[in-house]
């Protein structure tokens, strides 16, 4: 399937490859299209504060609000686009998720690697 | 209405006739919307469907935006699909027209044609279609009703064959066809459906086993491969509109090619036409030859594709030639008949000299007279060896 997934969207694929008309003739294929690089800022989620809630999962139009044994974990930056809808929708008692640009945060990363 | 026999000889008109190839090709959805001239269309086939003489799920939308947005949708489905219109209707349905042949979608729409507004009119010139002649659909062009009801059925297997994928507009012009009495020779009910066979689409919506997604974004890296596969599915669709036409005269004995040529081989002089103007021209050429002029035809049945190597070639060894538009282009250098031939006569060996007439606008008519003037203009076009100018309007008020 997932073969079959990536010949559908191969890049380089000449005009006569392509599928008629333009579809795309597999189920889930959206998983193959890293929308994640179109973001600026993104969210950062303070596990501490969480109450799990759910509703940052229930709004992230993505799909990118990663849940695990009903708690949740983290973000999928590979396919967030940083729209910021999570950080709004957390109760603003708890501000669990805070948006932050991602050229800070890559930073942040890069120091902590060079720390270790 | 009554249920034909086998070759049965019966006296319609070409909207009769266009519905009754619907009725008897039995799409499994047909969306319309009444317009003049093409009402007749819709509401036999809507009795037909009421009478149930066939199973058609017939959906009366609200406009054409939606007839050809519900045909599309249909389509692509799984379901053979049609919708019939004219001229603004034809215009409302834009949007969608290049949708449903970039998504290659084997829509088959008979149009009856009739002028744009404004300022409004209901009667027949080809404005309508001439204006959609880039949206990718193939045209198919009717001298008569006997053409109109044979095209309808051959443009079902020339959108749904594999090479070609792409919608059909079935053109006969508003009135003068659409409500002029014929007799028209309808076949059996069984030999359309045979020679139709069913619709097969290679990746329905409704299979839900397999799904896919339809008319997805198409940016910057797959836009321009998706329209030069579309490019490449017109220009084969010559070679399956030929075979199937021969296909077709193997049931009835009336070849339908690209073109139809009438005492053009030896032709000096020649008009190029679209539509039931080739019938008056053709009692004109019999008259202009017994008095010894070399007079011919070309009738384009074929517009789109164009084609342009097997027109150039029919009309290498004429003189002097005059393009027939019933549709001008604004351009400021004529109709887009004239252009087209034109551009593939630059090829030939020995250019003819070429004029346009821009002709029957509005549904003015269009006579003996007046296409006997034309022909005179090209004998002396032929014999000075000038063109006076490129376009002239044929039938207008000087
Ligand atoms: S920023 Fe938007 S896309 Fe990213 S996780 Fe939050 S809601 Fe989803
Ligand atoms: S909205 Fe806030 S509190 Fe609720 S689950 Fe998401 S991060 Fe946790």
């Amino acid at each position: 399937m997932s073969d079959n997934k990536k010949q559908v969207v191969r890049k380089d694929a000449a005009w006569h490859e392509l599928p008629v008309g333009g579809i795309i003739p597999a189920g889930g294929t959206a998983k193959e299209f890293k929308t994640g690089d179109w973001r600026t800022i993104r969210p950062i989620h303070d596990r501490e504060k969480c109450i799990d809630c759910m509703f940052c999962w229930a709004y992230c139009p993505d799909m990118s609000v990663i849940v695990e044994d009903g708690k949740v974990v983290g973000f999928d930056y590979d396919h967030c686009k940083g729209c910021g809808i999570c950080a709004k929708v957390c109760p603003p008692r708890v501000s669990a998720i805070t948006m932050v640009p991602d050229s800070e945060a890559d930073a942040e990363t890069k120091k902590e690697e060079e720390a270790v | 209405m009554s249920v034909v026999a086998k070759k049965h000889r019966i006296a319609l008109t070409g909207n009769e006739a266009v519905a009754q190839a619907m009725r008897q090709i039995h799409p499994d959805v047909v969306a319309a919307y009444p317009i003049t001239p093409q009402t007749e269309i819709v509401q036999i086939f809507s009795s037909f469907v009421s009478d149930g003489l066939v199973h058609t799920e017939y959906v009366p939308v609200e406009s054409e935006h939606s007839a050809m947005s519900a045909t599309v949708g249909a389509a692509a489905a799984g379901a053979r699909s049609m919708t019939a219109t004219s001229a603004n209707g034809l215009a409302l349905m834009w949007e969608i027209l290049y949708i449903a042949s970039g998504s290659r979608l084997p829509i088959v729409m008979p149009v009856v044609n009739r002028a744009l507004s404004g300022p409004i009119n209901i009667h027949c010139d080809h404005s309508d279609t001439m204006g959609a002649r880039d949206s990718g659909w193939i045209h198919l062009y009717s001298e008569n009703a006997q053409e109109a009801y044979d095209n309808m059925i051959q443009a079902v297997r020339i959108a749904e064959h594999p090479d070609v994928k792409l919608p059909v507009m079935v053109c006969m012009d508003g009135f003068i066809i659409s409500h002029g009495m014929e007799n028209v020779e309808l076949l059996d009910d069984k030999v359309v459906s045979d020679f139709v066979g069913s619709y097969k689409i290679d990746h329905p919506l409704l299979d839900i086993d397999n799904p896919i997604t339809f008319g997805p974004l198409d940016l910057q890296d797959f836009y321009f491969e998706h329209k030069r596969a579309q490019a490449e599915a017109m220009v084969r669709a010559k070679n399956v509109i030929l075979q199937i036409g021969e296909e077709y005269a193997k049931l009835t004995g009336t070849k339908y090619e690209l073109f139809e040529t009438y005492r053009l081989d030896d032709a000096e002089v020649a008009i190029v036409v679209i539509g039931s103007t080739a019938g008056t021209a053709k009692v004109q050429i019999d008259k202009l030859r017994s008095q010894g002029i070399k007079a011919g035809m070309l009738k384009v049945r074929v517009f789109r594709p164009f084609p342009y190597e097997e027109i150039k070639q029919a009309l290498s060894h004429v003189s002097a030639i005059a393009v027939l538009d019933r549709a001008d282009s604004f351009s400021s250098i004529g109709g887009p008949l004239f252009s087209e031939t034109r551009a593939a006569m630059y090829d030939a060996e020995k250019r003819p000299l070429i004029t346009n007439y821009v002709y029957g606008l509005g549904g003015r008519d269009i006579n003996l007279a007046m296409i006997e003037k034309v022909y005179q203009d090209l004998l002396e076009i032929k014999d000075t060896g000038k063109l006076k100018q490129y376009v002239n309007y044929l039938g207008v008020r000087e």
